[in-house]
């Protein structure tokens, strides 16, 4: 009987042991596992602060809600042996940026400033904004827009320009050649009237349910209107970045309302982008 | 009404028979359409390795053109890279004949261009007046994306074949791929230069 159970238990063990060692073992792990809980600004350098961090994500989750068309930025200290471009191709198809229907994922891999290492950053564009997007004008961004910031040090006004650009071209707000014609000077105006727009609707909303609420509960209008405005002040209060980690930890379900990124969209790449060093 | 124990029987064995013969035509039947599907993908797979490649060759043209301008003493070089290119797009491979010979071919000779292409932009290193204009700088993103993605779809192609070549191989698939004329597929070999994108940093 001993020898009985001895024997189960040494297969039980070795079927344990064969079915936790991963079917695929893949011996070049070396990039960032996906973000969890899902963002699209993954610093893992802290090269950027919190409040430029958080200005970004919302810049990009915005654009992801309303286009579809996902923009992620990745800062490492090192690609592990891994040329520029192999690391942000490894980074968009194995996160899986953009959508699987349409691969409109965008990856924009930076790699700081070191004293002994050269800076270095690429632009990889999924299948599906290749069209948008081509190496050319990949290139041209990064040397025009991005690389010149990040020369004098400012890493988040060159992400922030690229991006701009980024979205521009794959909202066919304008095309690759309008983009080629006027390198330098972009119409900037036309990317704030979304966001205003969204924040005229949504108080007028806010105003419209108050009055709603106010109906409702005759008798005790005065707390509802009240809880309303502290929200929508406190809603103003994050955007401008400063209040924003002690609501999204405090709020709960509210924080996680307004990070708003529901995940990356499982879209593929093809070895697609350019980049450049400084 | 009575059957006898003998007609049971024989009707038991003919149900039983009947029984497995569909369950392996079911059986059968899947795994052709497995295989089919996979081999389709391989199809997929080798029609954009093939588009990639393509992609490369219909940028030297323009960018024999701009060195042309800056590089007049490089003619040899050029030339060289011209030959390669009509060498490599002479190379055609059927796709359902995918067979390591064929590929070998189609390799050596995109690996020839590959060589050709590498050796001019070393020579361009020569020309700074090339090398600082827009034009040659977008040309040489181009080109570098270009090999980025024959390098991706090189692998896709390769991870494809063997997915496919596996499922040749397992049991029952094989005997059914045997009577069906399912052939292996190649894989493309890593060779240095087509592999890795030429290093052209400024």
């Amino acid at each position: 009987m001993k020898t009985n159970k001895l024997v189960i238990f040494f297969f039980a063990f070795i079927l344990v042991t064969a079915l936790t060692i991963p079917a695929e073992s893949n011996p070049q792990v070396e990039i960032p596992d996906r973000p969890s809980p899902p963002q699209l600004v993954n610093d893992f350098t802290s090269t950027l602060s919190q409040q430029e961090k958080v200005a970004l994500e919302r810049k990009l989750v915005k654009f992801n809600d309303t286009t579809s068309t996902q923009i992620t930025v990745v800062i490492v200290p090192d690609f592990n042996g891994y040329s520029k471009s192999q690391f942000a191709y490894k980074i968009g198809e194995e996160w899986g940026v953009g959508q699987k229907k349409f691969d409109n994922g965008l990856v924009i891999l930076l790699k700081p400033k070191s004293a002994n290492k050269r800076g270095q950053v690429f632009i990889a564009t999924g299948y599906g904004v290749e069209g948008a997007v081509p190496d050319a004008i990949a290139n041209r961004i990064t040397e025009k827009e991005m690389i010149p910031e990040f020369k004098k040090g400012n890493y988040y006004a060159g992400l922030n320009k690229g991006t701009d650009i980024l979205m521009k071209l794959t909202a066919g707000e304008y095309t690759a050649q309008d983009y080629q014609k006027q390198t330098s000077e972009g119409n900037k105006t036309a990317g704030y009237i979304v966001p205003i727009l969204a924040m005229i609707i949504t108080i007028f909303l806010m105003k419209r349910s108050q009055k709603t609420k106010r109906t409702f509960s005759h008798g005790k209008s005065g707390a509802t209107p009240g809880i309303l405005t502290a929200l929508l002040l406190f809603g103003m209060g994050g955007r401008q970045g400063g209040t924003w980690n002690n609501f999204s930890s405090g709020g709960g379900s509210f924080g996680g309302d307004a990070g708003g990124f529901g995940g990356f969209g499982g879209g593929s790449f093809g070895g697609g982008g350019a980049g450049g060093s400084w | 009404m009575k059957i006898g124990k003998g007609t049971l029987i024989a009707l038991v064995t003919v149900g039983t028979i009947v029984l497995l013969a569909l369950i392996m035509i079911g059986t059968g039947v899947s795994k052709y359409n497995k295989l089919v599907s996979l081999e389709e993908n391989v199809n997929e797979k080798w029609s954009q390795v093939e588009n990639v490649y393509q992609r490369r060759a219909d940028l030297i043209p323009n960018l024999v053109n701009t060195v042309k301008g800056y590089a007049e003493h490089e003619q040899q070089t050029l030339t060289k890279v011209i030959e390669a290119r009509s060498k490599a797009t002479s190379v055609n491979v059927d796709p359902e004949n995918l067979d390591s010979e064929s590929l070998q071919k189609f390799q050596q000779a995109q690996k020839g261009l590959s060589s050709a292409l590498s050796r001019l932009m070393v020579v361009v290193e020569r020309y700074p007046n090339l090398k600082a204009s827009q034009n040659f700088r977008d040309l040489q993103a181009q080109l570098e994306g270009t090999e980025n993605r024959i390098s991706v779809e090189r692998r896709k192609f390769n991870q494809a074949a063997r997915k496919y070549n596996t499922k040749l191989r397992q049991f029952p698939t094989n005997m059914i791929a045997n009577t069906m004329g399912f052939e292996k597929k190649a894989y493309f070999e890593a060779d240095q230069g087509a592999d890795e994108a030429p290093q052209v940093e400024f």
